[in-house]
């Protein structure tokens, strides 16, 4: 069983600690993604997993087997990197059998493995083929095919679709879900594209500044975000904070509009709505002034104001709307879609 | 830039005519002078076309006592000294420096630094400034007269290391890790992806090497007093002055054009990757 334990994994560099006390349980089979903005170490994590970073505190078990000092070569894992770091020198099949050849497989085997992997993964055709000759989306095809003939315990990916074109990365997307499916390898991928991590994982776990946000499902994160943070970088557009006072159930805005919710707290808090639960509505209590829209066709996205603040907000209608610079819309904040943080430590309360 | 101005291009090329002469001028003397028989070299003026002696020069040079009256060494043995002194200089560096740049890239142990910056002094210090303390440890060592007293002291070399640090510093991170991720142990990363990797490289510097070790003057003509073990670019200066009849310039020319070919054969045959390595930045 290829479970992951992360245990209070601690990374750092001289005196300056990156990755704070990461805990995590990832069970077998299971996709995660480790989501968050550049810098905040999800790389570094990935990469202590990997063997590649060494552990400054705390521990990595692969099953029950602490793989804190063990070799890459010895955890039984395999990796898709960035710019896919295939061998140059190398044809398609030699870069895929390289890992074999060298745990001295029987040249059968490797053989059978090559060809099994790379009709997985339609390569067939360029198994003779350098890596140069291929265009992008083939060798990041290759470049899995090469973590696959490993059958490994764990795939790593490290940001591995960010080199693809727009189109294309949608497509390697939806083929890597299938494929971890149907392979039913436990995986771990890191990404900061949040459209990714949503399409991609059984899990998120959202970092920042080297602590863990929130570790949960792609439809908990997004409707219980557990921070600002988490609730800002999950949906796009992302979600509008209007800072409010608390008090018996409702919210008193900054121009003093009020609205009714079904917060317990009391004082200053953060209220976070996501643009599309902003409905729109002749008589609702905020007023947006418009400063510009944006029409993306399916949906229309309203850049303004709280009318007479400096407070920006964005809504997004349905399909096509003709709102210009200077109008002022009504929208309605259904109780049920608000997202109430502590103004201090931006935490959720419920 | 491209420009359509015929004058401009009756210029240029005229410049580029009389560089070529300049540089091709000498060379065909030299081939001429190898051509005739010993008399009319010495007559003025000397011959522009060739003679019909060239074959026979050929034979007495390559294989004959070479210069009449001499008790000097066939220039076939020369020619073979000259052979393995530049490729053990040439071969010698390249897997010096191919070791000491892996350890200074790859690998961290104490001093780091402190060794990459030894290296780079001995920049400072080519054969010429210590010729005679380098003398004298290779005379210690019995290596006069020798293949290795010809060699060795010149295998050091600080410009290699320096060459092959640059080409695997732009060697991505990644391939590395993606080989240890393989199983790749050190020396295996190595030999299968730094070595492949660095070929066009190892030719380049292949090339400049053993011209530099076949255009060495100094340091043989000290070391080798049997004549057994000259080289041939000391020998054509020891023709000239062998014996009290006036040079005999048909041996001399021929000697020398034979000096001229393995460079040459040299460079036309690695030419392609020679380019390749020296303009080559993609990995």
């Amino acid at each position: 069983m290829a479970s992951i334990t992360l245990d209070s994994l601690t990374k750092s560099y001289g005196q300056t600690e990156v990755l704070h006390h990461i805990q995590g349980e990832i069970q077998h089979g299971e996709f995660i993604v480790i989501v968050g903005p550049s810098g905040c170490g999800k790389s570094t994590l990935l990469r202590m997993v990997a063997g590649l970073e060494t552990v400054t505190s705390g521990q990595v078990s692969i099953g029950d087997k602490v793989i804190n000092d063990l070799e890459p070569a010895d955890r039984d894992i395999a990796m898709v990197f960035q710019n896919y770091a295939l061998y140059p020198h190398m044809s398609v099949e030699q870069n895929m059998a390289y890992g074999l050849k060298i745990r001295k497989f029987p040249k059968a085997e490797i053989k059978r493995r090559v060809e099994q992997a790379a009709d997985i993964l339609e390569i067939r055709d360029y198994l003779k083929r350098k890596p140069r000759q291929l265009s992008g989306g083939q060798r990041q095809r290759v470049a899995m095919g090469r973590a696959i003939v490993r059958d490994p315990q764990v795939f790593l990916f490290d940001e591995p679709l960010s080199n693809l074109d727009a189109k294309l990365r949608v497509q390697m997307r939806l083929e890597i879900r299938k494929l971890q499916r149907r392979l039913g390898v436990t995986s771990i991928y890191v990404t900061h594209d949040q459209v990714e991590a949503m399409t991609l994982g059984d899990r998120l776990m959202v970092l920042n500044g080297g602590y863990v946000e929130q570790f949960g499902t792609p439809i908990e994160v997004y409707e219980k975000p557990a921070s600002v943070f988490v609730a800002g970088f999950i949906g796009s557009p992302s979600m509008n904070f209007i800072s409010a006072q608390a008090s018996k159930g409702q919210l008193t805005l900054p121009d003093g509009t009020t609205l009714a919710s079904n917060t317990s707290a009391n004082g200053p808090v953060t209220l976070g709505m996501r643009p599309e639960h902003l409905k729109q509505h002749g008589s609702g209590p905020i007023q947006l002034e418009v400063d510009l829209p944006e029409q993306l066709g399916a949906t229309t996205l309203v850049h303004g104001r709280i009318s007479g603040t400096e407070l920006p907000i964005t809504a997004s209608l349905n399909g096509i709307h003709a709102a210009s610079s200077g109008d002022v819309l009504r929208f309605d904040a259904p109780v049920e879609q608000m997202h109430i943080f502590d103004a201090q430590t931006g935490k959720r309360i419920e | 830039m491209v420009e359509t101005r015929p004058f401009l291009t009756f210029v240029t090329h005229l410049v580029l005519i009389l560089g070529v002469v300049m540089i091709a001028l000498p060379i065909w003397i030299t081939f001429v002078a190898a051509s005739h028989d010993d008399i009319r070299m010495t007559q003025a003026p000397i011959p522009m076309l060739p003679g019909g002696f060239f074959w026979e020069n050929f034979k007495r040079t390559l294989f004959g006592s070479g210069l009449a009256g001499n008790e000097i060494t066939p220039v076939w043995r020369m020619l073979f000294n000259s052979l393995v002194m530049a490729l053990a200089i040439a071969g010698g560096k390249i897997v010096i420096s191919l070791l000491s740049a892996f350890a200074i890239v790859y690998f961290k142990f104490p001093f780091r630094m402190g060794f990459f910056w030894m290296i780079f002094l001995t920049l400072m210090l080519p054969v010429e400034v210590r010729i005679l303390p380098t003398f004298e440890v290779v005379a210690n060592l019995g290596l006069l007269n020798s293949y290795w007293g010809l060699s060795i002291p010149l295998i050091a070399s600080a410009t290699a290391t320096f060459m092959f640090r640059q080409v695997f510093l732009t060697i991505p991170d990644e391939m590395l890790e993606s080989a240890r991720i393989d199983g790749a142990g050190p020396m295996r990363f190595f030999w299968d992806i730094l070595i492949p990797l660095s070929r066009t490289n190892i030719a380049a510097l292949f090339v400049i090497l053993f011209i530099y070790g076949w255009n060495q003057y100094l340091w043989p003509l000290l070391i080798t007093t049997d004549s057994d073990m000259t080289t041939i670019v000391v020998s054509i200066k020891q023709m000239l002055e062998a014996a009290e009849q006036s040079p005999q310039w048909n041996i001399i020319m021929m000697t020398a054009m034979l000096a001229m070919l393995p460079p040459i054969i040299v460079v036309i045959a690695m030419q392609k990757l020679f380019v390749q390595g020296l303009t080559e930045t993609d990995k």
